[in-house]
């Protein structure tokens, strides 16, 4: 059983979808008891990172995240869920995430070369950095997947998973020990993004 | 680096896919559940749906349609038709769209753009705007194409954009129907005017009108259609197979 952790931001409709397609129950929960008894947590979001940790902080959920991670329960953040797993994110501000990952998350605009497009949004190839990693079991290198954001996390070689490119190397997908991360968003990736899912229910 | 994107067009009335389809295979060929899921099996890179239905009622059987495909379909979707106010924004996106595309409610109610992208973000904003030259001027129709606003298409699009519009779709009525390749001419003006993705539609006829789009156009981000796909005249995997050949990179 997945838990969907709704802390105020986004739709997570598409996300529950996803799981059932893949034959595996999901529900979202904003309570620490009900998702405390999920075998696996999911971190979403969408919007600015600022935003999203304060929301994090006010509803108390973001100990609970970081004492999940530490008893070991596979957590996978998406998107702006994967960049909150990071130490600090600098979008309007400085801003504290959860530190369960080392590293980052900084605007890509002056770091892309002229003539790239921000956001960087669209369906993009994943270069594996890590191969062995459980959540890409059921997909190959060159896969595509389906990007929408303006902010990437540096600074994280200990737990970089996959990348991107796009003028530079993007942060893609990270993994340390049972913490995952997709930058892209699994559940509107097509089958690919399924078998992303699929594995981290197997993990 | 990102791929060109292939995005099929499905106008929606009384919770059916209107303007005929012709596929073989499919139990029920003006579903949008089934058509969706039929395209974004067969390789489409995003989906749009078009709300062309007038009245209260009618909406609501629209929204129902959208959060069935929403539950079936794990591609991006956008959504459009009847666009006008931010509690229609809200209505789709919490029905499971991705993007919302405004036309003529952007033209009536010029500040719906810049509340929508600071409530919702840029990139769910896509300007879609129907242009027809007049007198060698690029002008803004509005109400699906039959009313000349005499704006000026390029200026308004780069004020659309200015203000919050992540993305645009330009169609061409010039080329619209015409099945004679896409409105390049018109593309390459507006292309070069904004920095958001372009996404042309209008005109395309067969999958070398998709070629000549991203070799010409290299600045064009994705191609949209409607009755081509529809009618398998153009096949989504076949054109993926023809672009791939010519060194253009789509996903596959």
């Amino acid at each position: 059983m997945v838990g969907i952790i709704d802390y105020g931001v986004g739709n997570l409709f598409s996300l529950r979808s996803s799981f059932e397609a893949v034959g595996e129950q999901a529900f979202v929960s904003g309570d620490p008891e009900a998702l405390g008894r999920a075998d696996r947590l999911i971190l979403p979001g969408v919007g600015a990172f600022g935003d999203a940790a304060a929301k994090l902080r006010e509803s108390g959920l973001d100990r609970f995240v970081q004492e999940q991670a530490a008893a070991g329960k596979p957590l996978m953040g998406i998107c702006l869920g994967m960049q909150l797993l990071f130490e600090k994110g600098y979008e309007y501000g400085e801003h504290e995430g959860l530190g369960l990952l080392r590293g980052a998350v900084v605007p890509m605009k002056g770091v892309l070369p002229a003539g790239l497009k921000i956001p960087h949004i669209g369906w993009n190839a994943l270069h594996f950095r890590q191969p062995e990693c459980p959540i890409f079991k059921n997909i190959r290198e060159g896969d595509h997947v389906y990007f929408v954001h303006s902010f990437y996390a540096e600074g994280c070689a200990d737990s970089l998973a996959a990348t991107a490119e796009y003028g530079v190397e993007l942060t893609a997908a990270v993994a340390r020990e049972r913490i995952f991360g997709c930058q892209f968003h699994p559940e509107k990736s097509g089958p690919v993004g399924l078998a992303i899912l699929k594995a981290f229910s197997e993990v | 680096m990102i791929t060109k994107r292939i995005i099929p067009c499905l106008d929606v009335k009384n919770g059916r896919v209107v303007k005929g389809v012709n596929f073989q295979g499919l139990s029920d060929v003006s579903s949008p559940v089934e058509l969706g899921k039929y395209y974004s099996d067969c390789g489409a890179d995003e989906l749009v749906f078009y709300d062309i239905t007038a009245s209260a009622e009618e909406r609501g059987i629209f929204t129902d349609i959208l959060k069935e495909v929403a539950r079936t379909i794990f591609i991006p979707l956008t959504v459009g038709g009847g666009i006008r106010t931010l509690e229609d924004f809200d209505r789709v996106l919490k029905c499971g769209a991705d993007k919302v595309s405004v036309n003529s409610g952007a033209i009536s109610n010029p500040g719906l753009i810049p509340a929508a992208a600071k409530r919702y973000g840029d990139q769910c904003v896509v300007l879609s705007v129907d242009v027809k030259r007049v007198d060698g001027v690029y002008r803004v129709f509005a109400r699906g194409g039959r009313e000349n606003t005499g704006i000026e298409a390029v200026s308004w699009i780069r004020f659309c954009v200015e203000n919050g519009a992540g993305e645009v779709v330009l169609n061409s009525i010039d080329t619209d129907g015409v099945k004679g390749g896409f409105d390049l001419e018109m593309l390459e003006a507006v292309s070069n005017a904004v920095a958001v993705p372009v996404i042309a539609s209008g005109g395309a006829g067969c999958a070398e009108d998709f070629v000549a789009l991203f070799k010409k156009l290299p600045k064009v981000d994705a191609g949209l259609a409607a009755s081509i796909f529809h009618f398998g005249e153009v096949r989504i995997p076949e054109l993926k197979r023809i672009l791939k050949e010519n060194n253009i990179n789509v996903r596959i």
